[in-house]
């Protein structure tokens, strides 16, 4: 049975205090790099291979000369309309019984066209093991009925986890709640994101969010349009590459490497 | 806290200054948003645009150490705009008696000042009594010498101009705050104040946190839901260091250090235990000698008898007027004159203000030892930077501690909840609990003693030591029912009116509550406001887990223990008018229904004030019954008044001729150098601590901390950055003239200058959580190289929160 996730982020509500960040590490065994201080507390800088979720600090002045700290939890949207799982050759990226974007880790072959594709910057690669890493919205935390790592850390309620509808509506509760420029962030387009923001600021303002993200045109025209056509598009250059992994690649998902999507401690 | 953690979702303003709540108290503002979600106002007063401020309604920025002024204004702006909460002033506060004609305010000079001892004689620092020694009173407030106009006149001096230019904060600002938080004077709003460190950490910390509750007894916020004087303590444990007494000034449950010349247990019960004849007052502290006869039993056991005075003459005394604090005991240390040091827990070498003195103090030791979970700055002193380990003679032992969660035991919160927290793991190798390092240590001593006597024998051999268990492990327990109270001997209470049974107590069983214990030697008790967290037969309250909340205030009474008696808010009576009835009806904390109180644990079973045989004034711990502007509790002065910190940019107190504290120790030695105004150091520092790290650092052994909160910083403005040429990310230099750290240049938006008295006064801030010994390769050291050895006149906590630097590309 089908049971959609959402995970709520109601950024109005974010101190910052970076639980989740930690917690992602703690419970996914994620190893720690050599940061240095940049002028910022955001560290590590971005993203990366090992962390799969941080916090942006944003100073801002608005409109009315008022000085504002923003604080973004980044990390996977787990799109319904996934570039990444759309684009990956060996479906080591495929979308769960929970609506999130989950990673077989042992399928991926490092070829990093995810990383192209995700509208947001997520998937990071790791030369050592050549694979790419990202959220996986606690997978196995969610097959044994938890909340993902970050919402049980999250002290003050910035993070919640529930069934689709039901974090939706409270999404645009708080948004009218909030007032002002505050919206929900989300659910418009790649057909709905399994992570939402109720962001304070309009969406613009937030660094490294795209205002409107579309699963890149290429993708689109490759998958959804020439793809159906089958044999046609044998002879054309971009997707002759990716037909020879699509052929090669294993059928159907293994039930027992899927229910490993992370690691427990 | 007067009140408790859930307890903030119940106000309606929550005033936040001298704290950075979201970041060091990250769980209390789950509380302070869901007071936000029901439309209270959240206030962040602080040098510093934190995460706290963030998500406050607004910030506003204050110039370090002048928290005084801008509460002394905000306590003229209530009076002159009659904000009060009038029957609560006139009734449970001493604004209705009649100071002492003697009592003088001159120039920043309270009457009663000896300059020479930098100390004050306090016996104007009083009120009228009658015949009968009641306090007179007029409770129309107009005599003009009662406490209130006498308060009004001290604070007439605050106007916004003054304040503002001293502050630094504009005069739009102030009215903002002013008029918000003074809004919690209608009888049925109430408003909170949460505080931190950044109110103690002061030479006038304590005069900081009493110009508050001037404020919140002005406006009827003591006592009420949503109210109170919250001081946020957390894992550093001030909290239990206070309530168990690891302080040099106070016993167990606040029971005053006996010093010296107070030779005798009839002495020091006299001087503690106060008198009054106002059949109004409970006077609560009249059983004081109950506390610390019990006290003294629970430490000396059956060596305790009246015919020794329970074994008084053995405790430890204080000289008369010296002081312990670490200041003075590094003072000591500098100078030579102390032979070892255990630093139990801590890391003084990064942790204690003026460092390099501190460092110089650990070389002239004879031994040192440290109890921690890391090594650390303090045991590896002897090769820290600039020291050659040759010249070093100090034996250093570091004795492995188990972490927190790898031994049992009780755990007190500020909201005085105590929880029983059980083991999680062992700890590793061979590092002990802190109770198994203590009674191995004094194992070892008292055989010493037994094999070859020593000096004090008596406190040392008789000493009651039989917390063990079956395993000879320290037993947590043991300790617990002992801190609890226990009847030492069968006691049987006979009713006098002969109408119920005796009430019969044996020997070993616990002491229900403090209010059984005795001052005849028949019960022990090592902490009396502990006394009740064990019921008779030894059920251990602190384990208690019901989760129900019948008031829906959030009380939560079944969970866990609150001393004293599991009251949950203390002076609640206040929250009630005379007759009994709740002020606010929407927030009934307490409600006088028939003969007796509904809701909270009240403060004693007596009925309100309007009862004119039996009533009772709210305010059961003081003397005269009720709250006190006006007292002679602080060293400094019966009002809180602005003085400059030893350290700052002006030469000049705008408010008076006393620059500084009058009251506080200045160190004299070489090393304790100031530089107060001076060109050389331009710029106003303060100092804290990150959410990622803890203290002095254990934190900087977590990868994961580290990686996110990596290396010392420095936060300051894109104007002082600017016009010194210093870009974002960049390494500079920070001087203090006692010392000087590396760090990395944290250009931000969210530290503004100040304009103070005509003058641009810059301020940067600086996290405390750095040292030299980890991470490998680091070129950071303790910011406390810079700060100075000063502190809060009346408990010597160090003025971290301002000193004056210079900031240079390093």
């Amino acid at each position: 049975m089908k049971q959609e996730l959402v995970k709520l982020i109601d950024l109005s509500r974010c101190t910052a205090c970076r639980g989740c960040q930690i917690a992602c590490k703690q419970w996914n065994e994620l190893p720690a790099s050599k940061t240095h201080n940049s002028g910022s507390y955001q560290n590590p800088p971005d993203l990366q291979w090992n962390t799969w979720t941080l916090i942006r600090f944003q100073e801002h002045v608005d409109s009315k000369g008022t000085l504002k700290w923003l604080f973004r939890k980044d990390g996977c949207m787990h799109c319904t309309d996934a570039a990444c799982a759309k684009v990956c050759p060996t479906e080591a990226l495929y979308h769960t019984q929970f609506g999130s974007v989950s990673l077989h880790v042992d399928k991926c072959i490092g070829c990093k066209e995810c990383i192209v594709a995700c509208p947001f910057g997520v998937p990071k690669y790791d030369e050592t093991t050549n694979k790419i890493y990202k959220c996986d919205l606690c997978y196995t935390r969610l097959n044994g009925n938890q909340p993902p790592a970050c919402v049980q850390s999250c002290p003050t309620g910035t993070l919640q986890i529930g069934a689709k509808d039901a974090m939706l509506k409270k999404a645009y509760s708080r948004a009218k709640e909030l007032g002002g420029d505050a919206n929900v962030y989300g659910d418009k387009f790649v057909d709905g994101t399994h992570v939402i923001y109720v962001l304070p600021e309009k969406a613009e303002v937030y660094e490294n969010l795209p205002a409107d993200p579309k699963v890149p045109l290429s993708i689109v025209v490759w998958k959804d349009v020439l793809k159906p056509a089958g044999l046609l598009v044998a002879g054309g250059v971009v997707a002759g590459a990716f037909l020879h992994y699509i052929t090669k690649g294993p059928k159907t998902p293994d039930e027992e490497t899927t229910s490993e999507g992370g690691k427990q401690i | 806290m007067t009140n408790h953690y859930i307890d903030l979702k119940n106000s309606d303003c929550i005033l936040i200054m001298g704290s950075n709540a979201a970041e060091n108290h990250p769980i209390a503002f789950k509380w302070i948003l869901r007071a936000k979600d029901r439309g209270a106002k959240i206030i962040h007063v602080d040098p510093r645009f934190t995460r706290t401020s963030a998500r406050c309604d607004y910030h506003v920025p204050l110039r370090s150490g002048t928290d005084i002024a801008f509460l002394g204004g905000m306590i003229k702006h209530i009076i002159d705009n009659n904000m009060i909460q009038e029957e609560y002033v006139q009734y449970y506060t001493n604004a209705s008696q009649i100071v002492n004609p003697d009592y003088a305010f001159n120039d920043g000079l309270f009457s009663g000042y000896n300059a020479e001892k930098r100390g004050y004689n306090k016996d104007t620092w009083t009120t009228k009594k009658d015949e009968k020694g009641i306090p007179v009173r007029d409770y129309t407030l107009q005599d003009p010498n009662c406490v209130y106009q006498v308060l009004k006149r001290h604070y007439d001096r605050y106007t916004l101009d003054k304040v503002s230019s001293i502050t630094g904060v504009s005069k739009e600002n102030l009215l903002k705050v002013y008029n918000e938080y003074g809004a919690t004077g209608a009888k049925d709003k109430a408003g909170t104040e949460c505080y931190a460190l950044g109110w103690t950490h002061h030479t006038v910390g304590s005069q900081n946190i009493r110009a508050m509750s001037i404020i919140q007894l002005l406006l009827g916020n003591m006592g009420v839901c949503g109210g109170g004087i919250n001081a946020l303590r957390g894992e550093p444990n001030v909290q239990g260091s206070t309530d168990h007494a690891i302080l040099y000034n106070i016993l167990p449950g606040y029971l005053k250090m006996p010093s010296g010349s107070v030779d005798t247990l009839a002495k020091y019960n006299e001087k503690n235990t106060p008198k009054s004849s106002d059949p109004m007052s409970v006077n609560w502290y009249q059983n004081y000698p109950k506390y610390s006869v019990s006290f003294l039993k629970a430490i000396w056991g059956d060596k305790a008898t009246p015919e020794n005075e329970f074994g008084y003459s053995w405790l430890p005394k204080i000289d008369d007027g010296k002081h312990y604090s670490i200041m003075h005991a590094t003072d000591q240390m500098y100078a030579g004159k102390m032979k070892g040091f255990f630093a139990y827990g801590s890391n003084i070498a990064v942790s204690s203000p003026n460092s390099n003195k501190v460092r110089k103090g650990l070389q002239k030791l004879q031994w040192l030892v440290n109890v921690n979970i890391f090594d650390n700055e303090t045991a590896s002193f002897w090769k820290g930077p600039g020291v050659d380990p040759k010249t070093v003679d100090t034996e250093v032992f570091l004795l492995p501690a188990a972490a927190s969660m790898e031994k049992e035991g009780s755990q007190s919160n500020s909201g005085r909840l105590v929880q029983w927290r059980y083991k999680a793991a062992n700890p590793p190798g061979d590092a002990l609990s802190d109770g198994d390092i203590s009674m191995k240590i004094m194992d070892a001593v008292r055989e010493l003693y037994q094999k070859e006597g020593g000096a004090c024998p008596e406190q040392v051999l008789n000493l009651k030591w039989d917390y063990k268990d079956a395993f000879g492990k320290f037993n947590a327990l043991k300790v617990a029912q002992q801190i609890n109270g226990q009847y030492v001997k069968d006691v049987t209470i006979e009713d006098p009116t002969g109408k119920t049974p005796p009430e019969v107590n044996k020997k070993g069983e616990c002491v229900p509550t403090f209010v059984k214990l005795m001052a005849d030697g028949s019960t022990s008790c090592g902490n009396w406001i502990m006394g009740g967290s064990f019921d008779q037969k030894g059920l251990n309250k602190m384990q208690k887990r019901g989760k129900e909340d019948p008031t829906g205030l959030g009380l939560f009474a079944e969970w866990a223990y609150a001393w004293p008696v599991n009251r949950r808010i203390i002076y609640n009576r206040a929250s009630c008018d005379l007759e009994g009835k709740p002020y606010n009806p929407k927030m009934k904390l307490l409600e006088w229904v028939g003969d007796k109180w509904v809701g909270d644990v009240p403060d004693g079973p007596a009925p309100p004030m309007a009862d004119k045989e039996k009533g009772k004034y709210p305010f059961i711990m003081k003397v005269d019954g009720v709250g006190a502007l006006f007292g002679p509790g602080m060293v400094e002065g019966p009002f809180a008044e602005h003085y400059e910190p030893l350290e700052g940019p002006l030469a000049k107190n705008p408010m008076s001729a006393q620059l500084t504290n009058p009251a506080m120790t200045v160190f004299k030695s070489d090393l304790d150098k100031v530089a107060n105004a001076d060109a050389k150091f331009p710029y106003v520092c303060t100092t804290y601590s990150a959410t990622e790290h803890w203290c002095s650092g254990f934190t900087r052994w977590q990868p994961w901390l580290l990686e996110a909160m990596p290396e010392a910083y420095v936060e300051i403005s894109e104007k002082l950055a600017g016009s010194l040429g210093i870009k974002n990310g960049e390494k500079v230099k920070v001087s203090s003239i006692r010392g000087e750290v590396k760090c990395v240049a944290m250009v931000t938006k969210r530290m503004t200058p100040f304009t103070v008295e005509g003058k641009v006064v810059h301020q940067v801030g600086m996290p405390c959580n750095y040292g030299w010994f980890n991470p490998e390769k680091t070129d950071n050291d303790a910011t406390n190289l810079l700060t100075i050895a000063v502190g809060c006149a009346n408990t010597f906590c160090p003025e971290y929160k301002c000193l004056m630097v210079n900031v240079t590309k390093a």
